[in-house]
């Protein structure tokens, strides 16, 4: 069984954004971009499935411009077995992420498709569900565990009340959420080994894909900030505050 | 042509958020609300009940008991031409769910607004809520979820809509619920609690959280975690208050041994009014805090358990 993972290029986690002054847009330039963190807890899924010789051949997909190519290294320098580039400077949604990856699992046949269960920039979460619906396959989103079986894999799921267990036909799509694993480090010479792995570069166009946005950005701002507080002395002080000022005790 | 609000409930009790989803569907025209579920009667009832609501669709059938995502999409799909707005409450199941039905009416989805500016305009918070983004759909059905901080709840009660039986479509069989384990607590629930009380990695074991219960106990309160308790073992994970947990904004939340990370800023930080104790008194979480408090939490909070319990 073969298996594709989607990896996004985003803000890196420890990256505050802020808006450009003008409101059109998140200011991105010079800013640290990294794999989404929720991307490489896939890519590592993936990787331990085939570690457990369930999984033959492991691809890592990417969408986006040029600089993607960093974030597809990244995915086959932790072990993935090659890459595939869905090259656009255009905004990319995630409706139309999953028609890419619609597309692309008609050519490549995977038995599982991993992908993040959010990307943390956007903060959309909607990517796996589109694409499972898109190609009628069941979804495990926000996977804690998977098991996978014959014909089948058995996810538990991280929801509102705790834990849930579903069974799935395979193919199917899978979301990672963070308990599923802890992404293993990237080791120098294995990123050496990297640069020699296969990366083909598609266009959305070589896969029939119409990209258009459906979302059209009025404009962006800072969310209001909080007035400054204070720092009390003392326990005594605190409940003080709590019952007199604030009243919510 | 309404909105049609997809009821969140366990078969036998609608869940809260919904409310907040009726909420944020009534600044967009009509509400009809569907309750798709296995002998889930009651909460049709209590569906019809909803301040706002015009009409109740209950379908009823085994395979929609747990919600699973395979057969609940195509039912939705089903009666979605009759609106213009689809909505659910952006809890794990509304997540799970809107987009599916999105891509099978190929439109966009809105994640979690917080806002209404007209009918095809929505507020949202992005980059783990350091941008706030508004955004125009310009497909003819606008899928959502809906934050349920962002709007209060309508009553749950004052309302008389009409209950219509929706037949069910079949079963896929793509997917099979298997089981669950669900957080037992007798404390209030999160994501609806007015008070909350959140520990982080310096609460140092699951033993210790016991102090944070403790505080919680006293103030009626619900516990919350950031990710690294999660990660750790303290609590289970629905504990996590977060960009990537649960969006909590009660009148009083207390972090406690929490640094304060973006992450779990995201997801607290438009509480009424935020405590903080912790050692550090660099700390980003007083950045944010109202009242904060720099010492040792195994000296504080017991101290402030006793004064409290004065
Ligand atoms: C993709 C992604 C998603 C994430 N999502 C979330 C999320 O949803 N929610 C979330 O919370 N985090 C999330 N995180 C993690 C986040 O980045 C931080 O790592 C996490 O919030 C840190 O948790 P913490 O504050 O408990 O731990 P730490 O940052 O280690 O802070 C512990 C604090 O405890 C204090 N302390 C220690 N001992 C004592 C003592 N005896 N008395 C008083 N104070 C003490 C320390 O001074 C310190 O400030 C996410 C990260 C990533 C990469
Ligand atoms: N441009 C992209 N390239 C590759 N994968 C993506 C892209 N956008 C989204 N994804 C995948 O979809 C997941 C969810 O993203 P989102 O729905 O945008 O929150 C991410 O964690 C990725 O696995």
């Amino acid at each position: 069984m073969k298996i594709l993972v989607a990896v996004k290029r985003a803000i890196d986690y420890n990256v505050k954004a802020r808006p450009k002054s003008d409101g059109t847009g998140v200011d991105l330039a010079n800013v640290k971009m990294s794999m989404n963190p929720f991307d490489e807890i896939a890519v590592e899924e993936a990787l331990r499935l085939q570690e457990a010789g369930k999984v033959t051949e492991v691809v890592a997909i990417s969408i986006g411009p040029t600089a993607c190519q960093e974030t597809l290294r990244t995915a086959m320098a932790m072990g993935a077995d090659r890459g595939i580039l869905v090259q656009t400077d255009d905004e990319v949604q995630p409706l139309a992420v999953a028609k890419l990856l619609q597309a692309l699992v008609a050519k490549e046949a995977p038995g599982l498709v991993i992908l993040g269960k959010q990307a943390i920039d956007d903060d959309s979460n909607q990517t796996g569900q589109m694409l499972a619906g898109l190609l009628g396959w069941p979804q495990g989103t926000f996977a804690a565990k998977i098991d996978v079986g014959e014909g089948t894999v058995e996810v538990k799921r991280e929801v509102d009340g705790g834990l849930q267990t579903v069974a799935l036909k395979l193919p199917a799509i899978v979301t990672a959420d963070l308990r599923l694993n802890e992404p293993r480090y990237v080791k120098l010479p294995n990123i050496m080994k990297a640069k020699k792995k296969q990366l083909d570069v598609v266009s959305p166009a070589d896969l029939g894909v119409d990209i258009t946005p459906r979302l059209k950005l009025v404009k962006v701002a800072e969310p209001p900030a909080r007035a400054g507080g204070v720092k009390v002395a003392d326990v005594q002080e605190l409940v003080a505050k709590l019952r007199n000022e604030a009243k919510v005790i | 042509m309404g909105a049609l609000v997809i009821a969140e409930h366990n078969n036998t009790v609608l869940n809260i958020a919904t409310l907040n989803a009726v909420a944020a569907a009534s600044k967009l025209g009509t509400v009809d609300i569907l309750v798709a579920g296995h002998q889930c009667q009651a909460v049709a009832a209590a569906a019809a009940q909803v301040t706002g609501v015009t009409k109740v669709l209950h379908a009823d059938a085994p395979h929609y008991a747990h919600g699973l995502a395979e057969n609940l999409a195509p039912l939705v799909v089903s009666l979605a031409t009759n609106y213009q707005h689809l909505l659910a409450a952006a809890t794990t199941n509304g997540k799970n769910v809107m987009p599916r039905i999105a891509a099978l009416l190929d439109v966009a989805q809105l994640s979690d607004i917080i806002g209404v500016v007209s009918d095809d305009t929505f507020v949202r918070p992005i980059y783990a809520g350091n941008v706030v983004a508004t955004v125009q759909s310009l497909d003819r059905i606008k899928a959502i979820t809906v934050r349920t901080t962002g709007f209060d709840p309508v009553a749950a009660t004052g309302g008389a809509g009409t209950i219509e039986t929706v037949a069910a479509g079949p079963d896929l069989g793509l997917s099979q619920f298997k089981g669950e384990e669900l957080t037992k607590s007798t404390r209030p629930e999160l994501a609806a609690a007015n008070r909350i009380v959140s520990g982080g990695r310096g609460i140092g074991s699951a033993e210790n959280f016991a102090i944070i219960e403790k505080l919680a106990d006293v103030l009626g309160a619900a516990v919350g975690a950031s990710r690294a308790a999660v990660d750790a073992g303290y609590v289970p994970n629905d504990y996590q208050v977060g960009q990537t947990g649960k969006v909590v904004a009660p009148e009083l939340y207390i972090a406690i041994g929490i640094s304060g990370a973006i992450q779990h800023l995201a997801g607290m930080k438009d509480s009424k009014v935020i405590v903080a104790i912790n050692k550090d008194e660099e700390a980003p979480i007083f950045q944010v805090a109202d009242y904060g408090l720099v010492g040792d939490l195994f000296k504080e909070v017991p101290a402030l358990i006793d004064a409290l319990s004065k």
